[in-house]
């Protein structure tokens, strides 16, 4: 089974809210002094990939992003995660929508392919779209399924576990098939070992421009969305804690503010 | 043309959020000058419910549609968008919806956002507020392909108010592909409880429970004596102490209880943007700089271990 899981590699999202700093002009976030790290609903597919491949024995995973030169960092993970194979679509627009994204994939997809399984973070942990993988599929007109937590082989088929609102549900799939891969219990990233990491760098990755790709500009004509206006809405929160010299006494005050709030005095 | 879309699947049933997403189809029609229209996938039983709010409700309604299935359900949507020619498609945010929005949108020629808390017209133009950057800022998205298509947020949004007359109800086939996937079991958790969406006090634990079991001892007896739903963080729900339908947050349940009891949760604002239209929230964590404290209206710096027995006979007592 081929496998391409696609990783994006954005500013780590675990920047507390005291040091989120946003350009309002450049309409987008400032990066700061925090990290660049591959998105974590990217790597759950990644984990989810490789414990598939446990099970279907000759598989080959490839990784792909479409990213700007710090994005090799993401691929290099990957590779020290086991991945089999990397490549690097190099972007040079800033902030392309969910489109400009699904087409460049699309069209490296093509090339480095075929591949019977497409994995992708649900969504990013920057701008949250959630549409990537959808157009994906779109564009290589593959069926998709979201929320995807659990994957096994099925025959020639996948049984394949998905989460809902409620639940879950099973759903047996045809391949060649899109999945958007949600965060689970069983597929948190593995760490590279440390052995792996320092070999990473030695790896090869190929590295693709968009003309390798035959695209002039994968951009829609007209675009498909702008971000109009970004911005960060000022909250009023006012913490009281609870009085009291004795921890009784707090517990007390805390009892008293709960169920003043929840309506029962 | 000026007309507005409305999908709804039945096997949602006609809730909160589904009048909501009517309602808001409403308004945003009225200021088009165009018509609402209402498509409806699978058993027609609530078209009745619907008709008296929208102009026209198209119903497909043929066996191969009566369950949901992501490949036929949205072939139907696709054919009968693209007779209506819209000038927005709504859509909810559960999770058949979301999964089929972007794909709507492509197959429309449009454009998609997902997770749309309010829309705003100008003109010709569609702008789409929204979350971004796990709920730490806001962005206006402006659509510039059509038709729009648009999943809301669209739980308190208000629903519309009825018509003199119902609009007319239609049943239609649509011609449906072959399916390349298929749902073969669902597994709901815990069929008795109170959805969290619709929950008026949640419990929610954090990382900082440590475990699975005070989730269902300490946090559990909390919850009884509240009447209240419980929730968790995507790091209680990845370390598997609790299911992930507990999950509230970005990738999450959206709750608005009058009450959210946040302990052992940190804050972060991912889990925070899923309780941002929870009236009140009251937080218990043992680390004074817990970007929690930031948010809530009534905090406590302590091991909730050593708060929660205590609380409860309190509780108890108040509540006699």
């Amino acid at each position: 089974m081929n496998i391409l899981v696609c990783i994006k590699q954005i500013i780590d999202p675990e920047v507390p809210v005291r040091d989120f700093r946003i350009d309002e002009a450049k309409r987008q976030a400032e990066r700061g002094s925090a990290k660049l790290v591959s998105n974590i609903f990217c790597e759950n597919a990644l984990e989810t990939a490789l414990q598939l491949r446990e099970l279907s024995r000759g598989s080959k995973i490839v990784t792909l992003s479409y990213g700007p030169p710090s994005a090799e960092e993401s691929l290099r993970k990957a590779i020290a995660m086991k991945a089999d194979g990397a490549a690097l679509v190099n972007q040079e627009a800033e902030n392309p929508d969910p489109l400009t994204v699904a087409r460049v994939l699309a069209a490296a997809a093509r090339k480095l392919g075929p591949f019977d399984v497409v994995m992708v973070g649900r969504e990013a942990g920057d701008w949250g779209a959630g549409q990537t993988g959808s157009l994906l599929a779109e564009e290589l007109g593959m069926p998709c399924v979201s929320f995807v937590d659990r994957i096994e082989l099925d025959g020639s088929k996948l049984k394949i576990r998905r989460q809902t609102d409620w639940g879950w549900e099973f759903l047996q799939c045809e391949t060649p098939i899109v999945l958007t891969i949600t965060n689970d219990e069983h597929n948190v990233p593995r760490i590279p070992k440390v052995r792996d990491v320092m070999m990473s760098g030695r790896q090869p990755l190929t590295k693709l421009a968009l003309g390798d790709l035959g695209l002039n500009n994968p951009v829609a004509e007209g675009g498909y969305y702008d971000v109009a206006k970004l911005f960060i809405p000022q909250k009023e929160s006012k913490c009281e804690f609870v009085v009291g010299d004795t921890p009784e006494q707090r517990v007390e005050s805390l009892a008293r503010g709960l169920a003043k709030l929840s309506g029962a005095l | 043309m000026n007309d507005i879309v409305v999908c709804l699947f039945s096997v949602c049933g006609f809730e909160k959020a589904a009048k909501g997403l009517v309602g808001e189809g409403r308004r945003l029609a009225a200021r088009c000058g165009g018509a609402l229209r209402v498509i409806l996938v699978g058993d027609g039983a609530i078209a009745s419910e619907i008709a008296p709010l929208a102009d026209s409700v198209i119903v497909a309604d043929q066996a191969e549609l009566s369950e949901y299935q992501p490949e036929s359900y949205l072939a139907a949507l696709t054919e009968l968008c693209k007779i209506q020619k819209p000038k927005a498609v709504l859509l909810g945010s559960d999770t058949y919806s979301l999964e089929a929005v972007a794909r709507l949108a492509h197959r429309l020629g449009g454009s998609a956002v997902c997770d749309g808390s309010a829309v705003r017209l100008d003109g010709e133009k569609i702008f789409v507020t929204r979350q971004v950057y796990g709920g730490k800022a806001q962005a206006e998205i402006e659509l510039k392909r059509s038709p729009a298509v648009v999943s809301l947020r669209s739980r308190s949004l208000a629903p519309a108010s009825p018509q003199d007359a119902p609009g007319e109800v239609r049943h239609v086939v649509c011609t449906l592909p072959p399916m390349r996937t298929r749902i073969i079991e669902r597994k709901v958790d815990d069929p008795g409880n109170v959805r969290l969406e619709d929950a008026r006090v949640i419990v929610a634990g954090g990382r900082g429970i440590g475990g699975a079991e005070p989730f269902s001892t300490e946090l559990r007896q909390l919850a009884d004596i509240l009447g209240a739903q419980m929730a968790a963080s995507r790091a209680a729900c990845d370390a598997g102490w609790v299911p992930a339908t507990w999950q509230v947050g970005q990738t999450g349940k959206k709750v608005a209880p009058e009450l959210y009891i946040a302990i052992g949760v940190s804050g972060a604002s991912q889990h925070m943007t899923g309780v941002s239209e929870a009236k009140n929230i009251v937080a218990i964590n043992s680390d004074p700089e817990a970007p929690i404290f930031k948010y809530c209206s009534l905090g406590m710096v302590a091991d909730y271990r050593e708060v929660i027995p205590l609380l409860r006979s309190k509780l108890g007592l108040l509540h006699k």
